[in-house]
């Protein structure tokens, strides 16, 4: 057949049912992305004679004597589409996989066409931006500031990759042609919970091109974690690679190696298993009832699914609530979620001619991934190169090794590079997904609003394995229980196994699901004693000269580096009540309503955290960074140059830098929970200071003056009477035999306070339940942006996200516990048409415990935005929803009783 | 995706090249819900696209749409200015979950065929009286309206092999005034209820299509617009509890409810 792709014309065959995407994959186009593989989320959009297109679903040989052009195909002759500079000027992007197919769709838009983004956008999907930025992109609004010497600290400077991500050229994990490359695919359980009598594996090994077969028999009989933390102990050795019991459907059971994704499919259908199905259980309270099922016989004797327990009490509850004049109590829930990052997860690995084995992967934590896989294969880390080239998003869904240790394995025993790709739908059944927790609040007041007892009992649902278990509920009893003074805090958090797929890391991390039961709590309190909702929480909250404390008299290393959550809530409430001149909608159905939440989080998680950064002067007077941390759109290789620049009083593109690479960047525990600003930026911060000192310290013994009376500026050091370029003096230093290089190494302690505080004004249809959101605004104090153009996209993305939560994302299980809605067009994720343009604030402080003033930011912002929505639907409608999302078909019901 | 169990793809002439169906075979149209889930079962594809049936044929009688039709040359028809109701092309084709861009290759007949609840394509010509010509592999053509091609929850009265040539839309129901209404979980997602309402302008007959809400297309007929009484009854007759749509996009009883609110709605804006 005949093709023209991006104006080359040649002959291929594909395969028969191949589809155009994985067709110009093939050829070497990557810049044709896969989100979904089901015409769903547009990352693998084209054009097919001039006309967008999901590549994902056009078979290939139907684009055979057409025209088509991918997003590597868009420049001509070297420039850039004009949609394509928008989306640079804008930044309208984060992880920036989402973005070749946006603007592929977005340059085929007429004028007219892009009156109406709502309609014309409703088939790209973006998990990281909210959509503000790509707004402004197709506005033609400037958000980019220049790059100038010395004033990189706190400019919206530009993402060094931005050139690569608009092109298309960024390469993501998947993005590279590996020769002689073996291909996985995983046989899954259908049942919750089983035990593997047998598996027959002839008939897969009778097809061609099947290779081998996994299963448990052939694994290291070690048991890990696949949650990623710097102490291996915070969670359960609860997993083999592959097991001979399912604890929840989706469980992988079998791995089939072949020449081909299409032979090791055939392969995993032709794997016979023998199931002897067990009792299952879903719900974590009967999981903790002394009859029920258990999932994990860790043969110490316990007999319980109960696999943390958290209790801790300050002052005496009991006392709190007689002295109340009011009480609260109810119970609150937040659902299963996913992540919904638009890169899956994805491993390559092979074997180098250096005899160690290389893995390239998707992972916010490549170490701690060299860890693990050393312990579980018996191998040194020596032996082992773990890294990201470009990773399309995380969440904390990839603070967790779910691909790469299979990918090994298969290495280890066949030889050959091998590949394997999550689908869509085994991101939904068989990576992880936010912990489903169930809050019981009672809280207490006098009649001023002082509160006098706090009260939470929550019940997580780890799922069927416990990583992230044990952290998520003591985050979940840690902030938002300190976020409010009151002489008398009791907490029990129970996190229990149940036959369901498990829960992980999740931006928020356990603290946004306790945040929201409290904060609907404080709601409801306000209520009861006719208090104003900002009053009561301006009577409670804590004050910076407290002492931070939640449950535990146990000292604790955090602080307040820096306090503006004042600033917060009167932004909040003086932007609510300006109002942005949305009306709601005509008609007397619509019921109008505003609320708000507050959240407080520690920046950083509080077990051991480490990074580390090495620094050298280059002969050209450029700068190289090594750093730890993974970049996957939360922005932190940007910041980490503005940091370097900052202090090196130069522009961030002169500082080179490579980033997560277990073979050339220092140690990093991983970048989760905020860490890319609070420890590796505290690592990058600290060597360009150490290389600041070489450097001066080396023209000062180069000339004879005092160390003192030198500063550096952009491209020189200079004293009162000279002036010396750093080309120059690094060739003098190296005459001398001096090396222009640092590494310093951060530890996270002690750690500040961020908060965040939303406020939302929405409208509910009181006869279908529709909620339609008219005002969003949002306040953080997340101390001195390092790049305000980031942290505004970081609160916008989190917003959204929070929003998605609040309104339609749920995993639905099925009565034998499988996932029923695992594909985006059945877990919808907001499109552009879902989310409002929020306003968004930073309040005016500055952090002395923080790297050059900062403080967490990608995290936290999601954590008061499903209370506040909840919030505002008790406001508009009088009645409390406390069972997120609030879809249609619940909120109607509540609203017509008895009509 | 790739559908990895194809391995081969037909591109016959015509249909009657076809002349053994065997399982294991599907017709491609579109493609654009065959490639989005795997097709286990499926070997060989048989492309129809290649017939090069004329996609829109007006006539005095009405509209023939051929099932190769793509949604985006239905959206962009232009109709005889007294065809009212063709103003439920665009309203119908702006109710897909899919984007603009799946329009360019789906086709009207891969939509009605898929015969899901949602089914926008479905909601248009069963609201529009129209009438599914099929050609058996084997036997003379038959006739069957859309209300009843549609049998539930992606099932239809189509026989192994058996292709869905077009859809006749007639005149006498294009000419009518009509009355949309729609709800989604999300803004411009995926139908949770579809009411279309139409009213004769000659013979006052007012006809009231309910689907998305329900397992298959549900048609009231009355030779008036009713009171609302009478509509509400007829309703409760014609629509028993277990025919409304349990999924995740929406509940039988906020469907139920929706259906009789919208329902309500359109009797009043086509009594104006």
């Amino acid at each position: 057949m005949h093709y023209k792709i991006n104006g080359k014309l040649f002959d291929a065959e594909p395969r028969p049912g191949q589809c155009l995407r994985t067709f110009v994959r093939d050829l070497g186009w990557f810049g044709v992305k896969k989100g979904c593989d089901q015409g769903d989320c547009g990352a693998c959009t084209v054009w097919l004679d001039g006309k967008p297109v999901h590549s994902c679903l056009i078979p290939a040989f139907r684009a055979a004597n057409r025209e088509v052009t991918t997003i590597d195909g868009l420049c001509a002759k070297g420039h850039l589409h004009p949609i394509q500079q928008a989306f640079l000027d804008a930044q309208g992007f984060q992880c920036g996989y989402c973005t070749a197919g946006m603007i592929m769709t977005s340059a085929s838009l007429t004028e007219e066409e892009k009156q109406d983004l709502p309609f014309r956008l409703k088939g790209n999907l973006c998990r990281c931006t909210g959509y503000r930025a790509i707004d402004d992109a197709l506005h033609g609004r400037k958000n980019v500031e220049d790059d100038i010497a010395g004033k990189a600290h706190g400019a919206g400077i530009g993402n060094p990759f931005g050139p690569a991500i608009v092109t298309g050229k960024a390469r993501y994990t998947m993005d590279v042609a590996v020769d002689n490359v073996f291909y996985i695919k995983v046989v899954r359980s259908p049942h919750a919970h089983a035990r593997i009598r047998s598996i027959d594996t002839k008939a897969a090994l009778a097809i061609p091109g099947v290779i081998k077969v996994f299963t448990w028999e052939d694994v290291p009989k070690r048991l890990f974690s696949s949650a990623t933390h710097e102490d291996h102990l915070v969670d359960p050795d609860d997993t083999h690679v592959l097991d001979n019991v399912v604890r929840f459907a989706g469980q992988r059971v079998a791995a089939v190696v072949a020449e081909s994704e299409a032979i090791a499919e055939a392969g995993c259908r032709a794997v016979q298993v023998d199931y002897e199905v067990l009792q299952a259980v879903f719900d974590p309270v009967a999981a903790m009832e002394p009859n029920a099922p258990i999932l994990h016989d860790k043969g110490n004797g316990t007999n319980s699914n109960i696999y943390a327990e958290i209790h801790g009490e300050v002052g005496s509850v009991k006392e709190g609530f007689t002295a109340a004049d009011a009480i609260h109590e109810m119970t609150y829930s937040t659902p299963r979620v996913q992540h919904v990052h638009l890169e899956t997860h994805g491993t390559i690995a092979w074997r180098g001619e250096d005899g160690r084995i290389h893995v390239r992967t998707s992972s916010q934590a490549p170490f701690i991934v060299q860890q693990k896989l050393a312990y579980v294969f018996g191998l040194t880390a020596g032996q082992l190169h773990v890294f990201t080239e470009r990773v399309g998003g995380g969440f904390g869904g990839k603070q967790e090794m779910v691909t790469e240790d299979l990918c090994v394995l298969a290495v280890l025993k066949i030889g050959r590079p091998v590949k394997w790709e999550f689908t869509r739908e085994e991101q939904f059944i068989g990576a992880t997904t936010r912990h489903q927790m169930t809050t019981h609040v009672k809280i207490g007041a006098k009649k001023d609003g002082t509160l006098t007892a706090i009260q939470v009992r929550v019940v997580s649902n780890t799922g069927g394995y416990g990583g992230h278990g044990g952290e998520t509920l003591a985050a979940a009893l840690g902030s938002p229980m300190s976020a409010y003074r009151c002489p008398n805090k009791k907490a029990d958090g129970f996190a229990v196994y149940t036959n369901v797929v498990p829960g992980g890391g999740f931006r928020g991390y356990g603290a946004s699901q306790s945040t929201y039961a409290i904060e609907c709590a404080i709601d409801e309190m306000g209520e009861l004693l006719g208090l104003d909702r900002f009053a009561i929480r301006r009577k409670n909250m804590i004050q910076p000269t407290d002492w931070i404390e939640s449950v535990w008299k146990d000292p604790s290393d955090v602080g307040f580096g820096s306090y503006g959550l004042d600033q917060c809530l009167d932004y909040v409430e003086k932007t609510l009540a300006k109002g942005n001149g949305v009306a709601k909608p005509d008609g007397e159905e619509w019921a109008e309503g505003t609320g708000i939440a507050m959240a407080m989080l520690d920046c950083g998680p509080p077990t051991e955290h480490r990074s580390g950064a090495v620094m050298v002067l280059k002969p050209d007077g450029r700068y190289h960074l090594a750093v730890g941390s993974t970049e996957m759109g939360n922005g932190s290789v940007t910041s980490h140059r503005q940091i370097a620049a900052a202090i090196l009083g130069t522009r961030a593109s002169n500082i080179d830098i490579i980033n997560a690479d277990t073979d050339q960047t220092p140690y990093d525990t991983g970048t989760f929970a905020s860490t890319g600003t609070v420890v590796a930026g505290k690592a990058v911060a600290l060597t360009a200071e150490a290389l600041k000192e070489n450097i001066l310290a080396y023209a000062a013994r180069y000339t004879g003056i005092d160390p003192a009376a030198w500063r550096i500026e952009d491209g020189f050091v200079v004293s009162d009477t000279k002036r010396i370029a750093l080309v120059d003096l690094h060739a003098a230093g190296i005459q001398d035999g001096h090396r222009f290089e640092a590494k310093r190494k951060a530890y996270l302690s002690p750690r500040t306070t961020a908060f965040n505080v939303q406020g939302i004004r929405l409208a509910v249809h009181r006869v279908t339940g529709e909620i339609q959101i008219l005002h969003s605004v949002h306040a953080a104090d997340i101390g001195k942006p390092i790049n305000p153009v980031q942290c505004r996209g970081q609160i916008d993305g989190a917003i959204g996200m929070g929003i998605g939560w609040a309104l339609t994302e749920n995993m639905v299980h099925d009565a034998q516990g499988r996932v029923v809605n695992p594909s985006l067009r059945n877990y919808r994720i907001p499109a552009f048409a879902d989310l409002p343009r929020s306003d968004v604030f930073f309040a005016d402080t500055y952090d002395t415990l923080g790297t050059l003033g900062a403080k967490s930011q990608g995290e936290c912002a999601i954590n008061p935005i499903v209370p506040a929505i909840a919030n505002a639907i008790k406001n508009a409608t009088g009645v409390r929803f406390p069972h997120p999302p609030f879809t249609a078909a619940r909120i109607y019901s509540q609203l017509n009783k008895g009509k | 995706m790739d559908l990895n169990t194809i391995t081969e793809v037909v591109r016959p002439a015509d249909a009657e090249a076809v002349k053994k169906w065997q399982s294991g075979y599907a017709w491609l149209a579109g493609g654009t819900w065959l490639f989005s889930e795997p097709q286990i079962t499926t070997h060989t594809l048989v492309d129809i696209e290649s017939f090069n049936w004329p996609s829109l044929v007006t006539t005095p009688e009405g509209l023939e749409i051929a099932a190769t039709c793509k949604v985006i040359e239905l959206n962009r028809y232009t109709p005889p200015p007294e065809w009212e109701a063709a103003g439920l092309f665009p309203k119908c084709c702006r109710a897909f979950l899919a984007s603009f861009k799946i329009w360019n290759e789906a086709t009207v007949g891969g939509n009605i065929v898929m015969s899901l609840p949602a089914g926008p394509m479905i909601s248009l010509t069963a609201a529009l009286e129209g009438v599914c010509k099929l050609w058996p592999r084997n036997g003379a053509p038959r006739e069957v309206s859309v209300t009843d091609f549609v049998t539930g929850n992606h099932a239809n009265v189509l026989a192994p092999g058996e292709l869905l040539r077009l859809i006749f839309l007639p005149a006498s129901a294009l000419r009518k005034k009509y009355a949309f209404r729609r709800f989604t979980l999300t803004q411009l997602g995926r139908s949770e209820a579809l009411l279309i309402g139409t009213l004769c302008p000659e013979r006052g007959e007012f006809v009231l299509t309910v689907t998305a809400s329900t397992l298959r297309p549900v048609q009231l007929r009355f030779e008036n617009v009713p009171t609302a009484e009478t509509l509400r009854s007829v309703l409760d007759q014609a629509v028993p509890f277990e025919l409304y749509l349990d999924d995740v996009h929406g509940s039988p009883g906020h469907r139920q409810h929706l259906t009789y609110f919208f329902a309500e709605q359109i009797r009043e804006e086509l009594s104006a």
